[in-house]
C-alpha cells in the first residue's frame, strides 16, 4: 500500500536535535503528512515500534496531520516538560505518578469529549489525564527452569519457593532497578502500598543475588538465553509482544493481585496545536474499537470487562495518591529500603 | 380616598404585599440554604485536609539525628476520594523546607501544636485552600519545630456550590410559588365576610329595612354597626315621610266630604244644565282627590303593616265577600255585574286581615274603574295549588304596558287618558302580596277584552 504517511523521515540521531535541550532524547521520527496543513508533536515512552501503527492509523484518518514523535524516557520526558518547559502538544507515558503530576502541577488542559465520557471513572483524572492501555504487570517464568505446570501463581508461593530451593534460583531472579527505571519504581511501590509480602519478597530476591535490569526488553532477553529462571515485575503487554518472537517463556498473572499500568496521554498546557491533540486522545480513547491496532501495537485497550473477571487485577489508581511517591523524601527512604534489601548490605 | 386602579382591590393589594413577602423570604431561605451548604462542603473540605496534614505529621520521625518522613499514600489519596482537585504540601523543619513544594507559601496565621490553621489563596492559577499543621519532632535530641501544609484547589467545591446553588434556587422558587399560591387562598378567605356582607345587603328586598342580623367579624362591627344605625335612621325618616303623607291625606279627606256634600246640596239647586253640568264635574274631581288621598292613606297603612305583620287566622272566601259586597254599589252605579266563584270550603289563610283587604279592595275598584258599562266582573278563589284570587274585567286591559311597571308607585298604564287615578293602587297590592310571601299576576284576558289581576299566595 502506498500511503503517503509513512515515515518519511526518521530521525533517530541526538546531533539534530537543538542544542538547547537539554533532556536525553531516544529517538525521533517524522510523519510527514501527503497534504500537510497542521503539525502535531507527541512525546512519548513507548517505542516507535509499539506505537507506529497507531500513528499510521490516526494519520490515515486525519491526512493533514504531520506528526512528530519523540521518545524519551520516562525521567527524561518529565525533565523536558515539567522542568525545561519544552513545547509539546501531546504527553504519552507509562509513567502515571509523573503524568499525575503534571496535571496536578499545572502542565495539562482540561478536555471532554464523548470518547472521554466513554471512559471509565478510574481511567482518567481532571479530565486531563487520559488512560488508553491496561497493562499489567506480571511474573516471567522460564519454561527451561519450569517445563512442567508446577509453577508458583502468587507472591506467597514464589517466596515459599525461592526459600525452599536457594540454589536453583541462585543469581537466577531478576527485577526492575527501581532506581534508574521509573516504571519499575511504580511498580514496586504499589506493591509495597498493597502488600508486606513485597518486602519479604525482595529480601529473598537480595538473597539469591537478584540481578536488577534497566527495562522489560533486557529481563525476557535474558529469560530467552537461559540467564534468568524468574522475572520478576515485567510489564505484560511487552511481554505478549516478544512471546511471538521465540517465546520460551510463561507469563503468569499474580493470583494475589497484580497491579496495572495505564498508560496515559496528557495534553500539554502550552500545547501549539490542542485541535490535533485532542483528536488524538479521543482517537487513543476509544482504542477498544481497534481490535486490529490493538493487536499490531500490542497494547490492550481500556477493558472493565477484563477487569471484572479477574478480580486480582489492580489498576493503579490516578489521582494524588500518586503523588506520594514522587515525594523527594519518601523515594530517598524508599530508595534506601529497597536498596538494604535487594543488595543485603 | 382614591387608590391607582391596580391596588383598588382590597385583595389585589393583600396579595402582593404577601406575595412580596413570600418573595423576600424565598430570597432569604436560598440564602440560608446556600450559606448552610457552602459551610458544611467548607467543613468538608477542611476536614479531609486536616485529616491529611495529621496522617503527614503521625508519619514523621528522627533517623540518624534528622527529621525524616515517609508520605503515606493515604495522606494525599484521601484528598482524591471526593473530587478531582490538584494537591500541594510541604513540610518545613525549623523553616527549612524538607519536602514538597517549595513555592507553597507559609500560613500567615501561624498554627499551634492544639490548633490547625486555615487560609484560601491563589496558588498556580487555581484558588486553593490550605491547612496547616505544626509538630515539634526530636531529632538527635534536639526539638525541632516541622510545619505541614496540605492544599487543595477548591474547584470540586466551586462544583459543589453551583448544584447547591442550583437546588437552593428550586427550593426557593417552589416556597414562592407555593407561598403565593396559599396568598391567594388567604386572601381570598380573608375578604370572605366582606363578601357575605354585600350578600346580605344585596339579598334583602328594597323595603326591608330591618337591622342586619349577622354576626360579622371583629373588624367589620363598627362598619355593620355603622351600617345598621344608617338604616334606622333611614327607616325613620321613610316612616316620618308616610306619617306626613298620611296625616296631609287624612287632613285632605275631611275637608273635602263636606265639600262634596256642600256641592251635591248645591247640584241639587241649580236649575241651568250649564251650570249643573259645572258642579257634577267639580263633584267628580272631588271624588278622586278624596279616592287619591284614601290610597296614599292606605299605602302609608300598608306600609307599616307589612313591617310588623299581623297574623292572624282568615276565611278567606268570607274576606272577599265581604270586600265585593262593599265595592257593589259602585258597581251598580255602573251597572256592572260582580260574579263570585268561592269554594265551598274556602281556605283559611294565615296574614294581615286589613292589608289583604285593602288589596283585594284596591284590585276590584281598578276593575270597576276600567270596566265599561253593563260588562260583568269576575271575582274566583281557587285553591288548587296555590291560594288564587283572580279578578277579571272586560276593560280596555293594560294595552302594551310592561305590567311588571305598573306595580310600580305611581305608574299607570299607558291607555288612561280619560280616567284619574293615583297609580297607587297596584302597588299597594303588589306590596300586601309580597309581604304574604306572594305575588301579584297581570296577565290579559285571553281571546276576550280585559284583564285579569290575580293575588296569588303559596298554600299555608
Amino acid at each position: 500500500m502506498r500511503f503517503a504517511c509513512l515515515p518519511a523521515a526518521i530521525i533517530a540521531s541526538l546531533t539534530f536535535l537543538n542544542a538547547a535541550a537539554a533532556f536525553e532524547i531516544e529517538e525521533r521520527a517524522t510523519y510527514a503528512a501527503s497534504n500537510p496543513q497542521t503539525e502535531l508533536r507527541i512525546i512519548s515512552t513507548a517505542d516507535r515500534g509499539v506505537f507506529e501503527p497507531i500513528l499510521v492509523a490516526f494519520q490515515q484518518k486525519n491526512p493533514t496531520v504531520s506528526i512528530d514523535y519523540v521518545i524519551a524516557s520516562t525521567t527524561e520526558l518529565m525533565k523536558a516538560v515539567h522542568e525545561e518547559g519544552e513545547v509539546f502538544d501531546l504527553v504519552i507515558s507509562s509513567a502515571m505518578d509523573l503524568q499525575t503530576k503534571l496535571a496536578n502541577d499545572g502542565f495539562a488542559q482540561t478536555y471532554r469529549s464523548p470518547a472521554t465520557d466513554a471512559l471509565p471513572d478510574w481511567a482518567k483524572w481532571r479530565d486531563q489525564v487520559f488512560a488508553f492501555t491496561q497493562e499489567p504487570a506480571v511474573l516471567i517464568l522460564s519454561e527451561k527452569a519450569f517445563p512442567t505446570d508446577d509453577y508458583p501463581t502468587s507472591r506467597d508461593a514464589l517466596i515459599d519457593l525461592l526459600r525452599d530451593q536457594p540454589d536453583r534460583f541462585r543469581g537466577r531472579v531478576g527485577t526492575y532497578d527501581v532506581r534508574i527505571s521509573g516504571f519499575g519504581y511504580m511498580m514496586a511501590t504499589q506493591d509495597a502500598r498493597v502488600s508486606e509480602n513485597f518486602w519479604r519478597l525482595l529480601e529473598v530476591m537480595g538473597r539469591l543475588d537478584a540481578r536488577l535490569y534497566c527495562c522489560s526488553g533486557a529481563m525476557l532477553q535474558d529469560i530467552r538465553n537461559g540467564d534468568l529462571a524468574i522475572a520478576y515485575n515485567v510489564l505484560g503487554s511487552y511481554a505478549q509482544a516478544q512471546l511471538a518472537d521465540g517465546g520460551g517463556y510463561r507469563i503468569v498473572l499474580m493470583s494475589d493481585f497484580a497491579n496495572i499500568m495505564l498508560r496515559t496521554a496528557v495534553i500539554s498546557s502550552n500545547a501549539e496545536n490542542v485541535t490535533d491533540a485532542q483528536i488524538m486522545v479521543d482517537f487513543l480513547a476509544s482504542l477498544e474499537s481497534r481490535p486490529d491496532l490493538v493487536a499490531a501495537s500490542g497494547l490492550p485497550a481500556i477493558d472493565t470487562d477484563a477487569l471484572q473477571s479477574n478480580v486480582a487485577l489492580r489498576p493503579i489508581r490516578l489521582g494524588p495518591g500518586l503523588l506520594a511517591f514522587l515525594d523527594r523524601l519518601t523515594r530517598r527512604n524508599f530508595l534506601r529500603n529497597w536498596e538494604a534489601s535487594i543488595t543485603q548490605e | 380616598m382614591t387608590f391607582p386602579p391596580l391596588t383598588r382591590s382590597i385583595r389585589t393589594r393583600l396579595f402582593l404585599q404577601l406575595a412580596a413577602i413570600s418573595a423576600l423570604l424565598s430570597v432569604a431561605l436560598f440564602l440560608v440554604v446556600r450559606g448552610l451548604a457552602e459551610t458544611a462542603a467548607e467543613a468538608t473540605q477542611d476536614g479531609i485536609l486536616s485529616a491529611s496534614a495529621t496522617s503527614i505529621a503521625d508519619a514523621l520521625r528522627s533517623e540518624d539525628g534528622e527529621i525524616t518522613l515517609d508520605l503515606p499514600y493515604s495522606a494525599l489519596s484521601m484528598l482524591g476520594t471526593t473530587n478531582d482537585d490538584r494537591v500541594f504540601y510541604k513540610v518545613e523543619v525549623n523553616g527549612e523546607t524538607l519536602t514538597g513544594y517549595d513555592d507553597l507559601p507559609a500560613p500567615t496565621d501561624a498554627p499551634t501544636i492544639s490548633r490547625n490553621t486555615f487560609a484560601t489563596f491563589d496558588y498556580r492559577g487555581d484558588e486553593v485552600r490550605m491547612v496547616s499543621a505544626s509538630r515539634t519532632v526530636s531529632a538527635g535530641g534536639v526539638p525541632s519545630n516541622v510545619l505541614i501544609s496540605v492544599a487543595q484547589t477548591r474547584l470540586g467545591l466551586a462544583a459543589i456550590s453551583q448544584r447547591i446553588s442550583a437546588i437552593a434556587t428550586g427550593v426557593g422558587l417552589v416556597f414562592f410559588l407555593v407561598a403565593t399560591a396559599l396568598s391567594l387562598l388567604a386572601a381570598r378567605s380573608a375578604l370572605r365576610p366582606l363578601k357575605e356582607l354585600t350578600a346580605a345587603v344585596t339579598r334583602r328586598g328594597p323595603a326591608d329595612l330591618r337591622p342586619l342580623a349577622i354576626q360579622p367579624p371583629t373588624e367589620l362591627e363598627p362598619f355593620v354597626s355603622a351600617l345598621n344605625t344608617f338604616i334606622a335612621r333611614l327607616r325613620a325618616s321613610l316612616l316620618r315621610s308616610e306619617d306626613l303623607i298620611a296625616e296631609a291625606a287624612h287632613r285632605v279627606r275631611t275637608p273635602l266630604a263636606t265639600v262634596r256634600a256642600k256641592a251635591e246640596v248645591t247640584h241639587r239647586k241649580l236649575n241651568k244644565p250649564e251650570h249643573r253640568q259645572t258642579m257634577r264635574e267639580m263633584i267628580r274631581a272631588i271624588d278622586e282627590s278624596s279616592r287619591s288621598a284614601g290610597q296614599l292613606l292606605d299605602h302609608a297603612m300598608v306600609t307599616f303593616r307589612t313591617d310588623s305583620l299581623a297574623t292572624e287566622s282568615i276565611d278567606m272566601g268570607e274576606l272577599v265577600r265581604e270586600t265585593v259586597a262593599r265595592l257593589e254599589p259602585a258597581a251598580d252605579l255602573k251597572d256592572a255585574t260582580i260574579r263570585c266563584t268561592i269554594p265551598k270550603q274556602p281556605p283559611h289563610f294565615t296574614g294581615d286581615r286589613i292589608l289583604l283587604q285593602s288589596a283585594i279592595q284596591n284590585i276590584l275598584d281598578n276593575a270597576i274603574k276600567y270596566s265599561p258599562d253593563d260588562s260583568d266582573i269576575a271575582v274566583t278563589l281557587t285553591a288548587v295549588d296555590t291560594l288564587r284570587l283572580d279578578v277579571s274585567d272586560q276593560g280596555r286591559g293594560f294595552g302594551d304596558t310592561d305590567t311588571n311597571t305598573l306595580k310600580a308607585r305611581f305608574s299607570r298604564g299607558a291607555n288612561v287618558d280619560d280616567i284619574v287615578g293615583s297609580g297607587l293602587g297596584l302597588t299597594i297590592a303588589d306590596e300586601v302580596a309580597r309581604a304574604h310571601g306572594g305575588t301579584l299576576a297581570i296577565t290579559r284576558n285571553e281571546g276576550a277584552k280585559g284583564a285579569c289581576v290575580s293575588l296569588v299566595f303559596p298554600l299555608q
